[in-house]
């Protein structure tokens, strides 16, 4: 998942003089800048071709990993899945799309 | 209301993945939806809790609407003051109207037990906010310890099961209850496995004027003892089970929003909670009479609800 | 020195709270969140008069606990609103969570306060216990000596807490009943004044530019959370000169100049007295009679106990005989009082330093007289010509 945040303020400290006052945070959805995608034991494999577009996996993802382009799904943020199964869990039965397998 | 296709394509995500919740956390996609279902403005203030906590570790956020973390106790009363800021600097020409819409949340430990003040006086006071209460029913964030939000008989690590005491002893506490006693133009209880009751809720809540609040059942499989691809099918069967039903109260009305006994779907609660480690203890010998005791709970709260919605349902 | 003063202003009766509340009319706060507690409660009951009748433009938020009512100045505030709260006591103890919160947030919430001693026996007169217990919030701490001071302080803690070089909640008290509830003749700024020297409010983010989404509050962890209160540190050390700025230009256009400390008969003197609020009017008369006995007695009022200004007190004292430190409270720390032990450690490095002693007075609204204030002034004498130091630590108008 692309991003315009600088990776520098999140691989190094920053010192006092460089944080902006009381704390605040101005980057906006920089925890995509951790990769939470090593977490997982397993992993999601989306098959294209029986994907129906239906979003179940979208509502239930917790980690926001659904990626959809063009109004239908695109595929499956593995950098932040931490493999919970929820995604072929949710996925209906009849279409069963999302299978899980070990993490490569 | 809006289509599943709707909340996922109409506007780009104000809560994102990367934030530290465990895998297969319950409550992270009622705030993924509640946000997709807004398409004003929107301010989010959080209790201190597993969400606050997962998501903002700096300099890492997981906001894109801003975000603002208190306490633990006080996001009704610091939403308030967020609220309060808006309308009066709208008025005196400082700040342009924008329909900006004013969400608090808090876990349950931050919402039934030590921000139940707060959150009272701020209904009471009639701000224009909505309140969403995640339940997972301890807390969590600490590691599990009972909350007024524990189911009874539910392990935990303050009430814990032992030898001669079964978990927690006493009922979980009606909050959806007690916040329709303050009056409010709106309150209701779901779950973060309905997309559509959960989005129609949020959708309904921010299209009024006042206080709103809605208590959402969310699993948690580290302090429920679950697996993480259970997530979603253990608040359903929650609702199917009658522990939690669907429902909601506008302007003092209950309205039942599902009635899985109508359509002949209402399971036994303890198909629900076997699925639970942390009520494993009642399915050893001697479990029977406690399991017995939580139906009748059960089916008793059932009947009231159903009761008060019918009583309601005439009156119209 | 008097300074001239071209700004009519009016001369009006009032209490300390009804002076506080004026401050406020004038200030007119986008938020005032409040809650009522004896001998504050005032001071927001009068405002929603003001509220009610239209003469100001605030969003009040009465809110059921002290608690709330500085979560929700924080709220407000971090919606880039000016916000203000009032209380005493066992409510500023409730707000004590979120105290330090507000300070490092950088959030410039501005509080009257009403010194009142806390609880445990509960009582609603005047001491600084519940002040001093709250010292270390990272709220600047101004005391009044009486009415006139209040009203004036309330306002120049606006233009402090707001400043760039700041941005710290400030928090302005009187004493419980002394001055909250006595009456005396005050001189008003004209409101149009008031407001041109407090200037407009710019914040330095708010939660509610959509454009821009923050996260305010974050969770630190040991990378950052060191970081996060060096800024704040650093703000408490430059408030102390904004705090003589603006008391300097307060006193150039309205005739009464305001610094850290003020010293009263002090060029002289040999042996002084060291205390906190309305005791330093007590005080000056003991002075002045004393100094027509041809002692060489002074007073030194700290005005602003946060920032503690440390050098500001070396500088006076060092080249003093005697010294007796009054605490209105005690830190139960099994020596004495919280003034005596800074004042104490700002003199620590001095090469020239007086005795000091330290006498806990006042407790629970005790009255402090003019005889006990000679009696400390008698002792003063005695160990500036040489008498044993003696107890150092002593509990004045206490029955023992």
């Amino acid at each position: 998942m692309t991003t315009m945040l600088d990776e520098k303020k999140y691989t190094a400290n920053l010192p006092a003089s460089e944080l902006p006052e009381g704390g605040v945070w101005t980057e906006a959805g920089s925890s995509l800048m951790r990769k939470t995608g090593d977490w997982k034991v397993e992993q999601p494999v989306w098959d294209k071709a029986k994907c129906i577009s239906c979003f179940t996996c979208w509502a239930y993802c917790p980690d926001s990993c659904m990626q959809i382009e063009n109004g239908r799904m695109a595929g499956i943020d593995l950098e932040h899945c931490k493999g919970c199964g929820i995604c072929a869990n949710v996925c209906p039965p009849k279409v069963s799309a999302i299978k899980m397998e070990k993490a490569r | 209301m809006a289509t599943l296709k709707e909340l996922a394509t109409t506007q780009a995500e104000k809560f994102v993945g990367g934030h530290t919740s465990c895998a297969g956390c319950g409550y992270p996609n009622i705030f993924r939806l509640t946000l997709a279902a807004i398409k004003d403005p929107v301010v989010v203030v959080g209790a201190t809790g597993c969400c606050e906590v997962n998501t903002s570790i700096f300099p890492y956020t997981s906001w894109k609407a801003p975000f603002l973390h208190n306490a633990f106790e006080n996001s009704a009363a610091t939403c308030s003051g967020v609220e309060a800021a808006y309308y009066s600097m709208v008025k005196s020409g400082k700040l342009a109207a924008n329909n900006t819409r004013f969400i608090a949340f808090g876990g349950d430990g931050g919402t039934y037990d030590i921000g139940l003040q707060s959150l009272s006086g701020a209904l009471e006071r009639g701000h224009d906010m909505l309140y969403i209460c995640y339940d997972n029913g301890a807390y969590m964030n600490t590691g599990i310890q009972r909350s007024g939000a524990t189911p009874r008989y539910a392990n935990t690590t303050t009430a814990p099961v032992g030898k001669v005491v079964p978990g927690k002893m006493q009922k979980k506490k009606d909050l959806a209850k007690i916040m329709v006693g303050h009056n409010v133009p709106y309150v209701a209880q779901t779950i973060a496995g309905n997309w559509k009751d959960l989005t129609n809720k949020v959708e309904k809540a921010t299209a009024i004027r006042g206080p709103k609040f809605i208590v959402v059942l969310a699993a948690c499989p580290l302090g429920w003892q679950t697996k993480t691809q259970d997530t979603v099918r253990l608040t359903q069967l929650a609702v199917e089970s009658c522990f939690w039903p669907l429902y909601e109260v506008e302007n003092g009305k209950y309205k039942l929003n599902d009635n899985p006994e109508a359509k002949g779907k209402k399971i036994p609660v303890a198909d629900w909670l076997k699925m639970q480690g942390r009520f494993k203890h009642l399915f050893k010998p001697g479990g029977e009479k406690l399991l017995a005791e939580i139906q009748a709970e059960v089916d008793k709260d059932w009947n009231d609800l159903k009761a008060l919605c019918e009583f309601h349902s005439k009156q119209e | 020195m008097p300074v001239k003063t071209e700004v009519k202003q009016l001369v009006a009766a009032k209490t300390g709270n009804e002076a506080m509340a004026e401050a406020m009319r004038q200030i007119d706060p986008d938020v005032v969140a409040a809650y009522p507690i004896t001998p504050a409660t005032e001071i927001a009951q009068i405002f929603s008069s003001f509220v009610a009748d239209g003469q100001v433009n605030t969003e009040m938020v009465t809110v059921e606990s002290e608690h709330s009512a500085l979560s929700a100045c924080v709220g407000s505030a971090a919606a880039g609103a000016r916000a203000m709260t009032a209380t005493a006591a066992q409510g500023l103890m409730l707000m004590a969570e979120i105290m330090p919160i507000a300070a490092a947030l950088r959030l410039p919430i501005v509080m009257p306060e009403v010194n009142r001693a806390i609880s445990g026996p509960i009582n609603i007169h005047c001491d600084h216990s519940d002040t001093m217990f709250c010292r270390d919030a990272g709220w600047i701490q101004i005391f009044s000596e009486n009415t006139q001071e209040a009203y004036d302080n309330v306002l120049q803690a606006v233009r402090i807490a707001e400043h760039a070089k700041v941005r710290l909640p400030a928090l302005v008290t009187t004493d419980g009943f002394i001055i909250s509830h006595a009456m005396e003749t005050i001189k008003i700024l004209p409101d149009d004044e008031a407001k041109a020297f407090i200037g407009a409010y710019k914040a330095n983010y708010s939660v509610l530019d959509a454009a821009h989404p923050i996260t305010v509050g974050s969770i630190d962890l040991q990378n950052y959370y060191f970081e996060h209160r060096l800024p704040m540190i650093n703000a408490l050390k430059e408030a102390k000169a904004v705090i003589k700025q603006v008391g300097r230009e307060f006193g150039e256009k309205y005739g009464r100049p305001y610094d850290l400390l003020e010293k009263y008969r002090m060029d002289d003197a040999e042996t002084a007295i060291v205390c906190l609020g309305s005791t330093a009017g007590t005080a000056k008369d003991v002075v002045d009679a004393l100094r027509d006995e041809g002692q060489k007695a002074g007073l030194l009022k700290i005005r602003v106990f946060r920032p503690f200004p440390v050098e500001d007190i070396a500088a006076v004292l060092a080249g003093l005989k005697a010294v007796a430190v009054l605490d209105r409270s005690d830190s139960l720390n099994g020596y004495g009082g919280p003034v005596f032990t800074e004042v104490c450690s700002a003199l620590f490095n001095s090469i020239q330093k007086p005795k000091i002693v330290n006498y806990i007075y006042g407790l629970g609204g005790r009255d402090i007289d003019l005889h006990m204030l000679k009696s400390v002034y008698d002792r003063l004498a005695s160990i500036k010509d040489g008498q044993d130091l003696g107890t150092i630590v002593d509990y004045l108008g206490a029955r023992k």
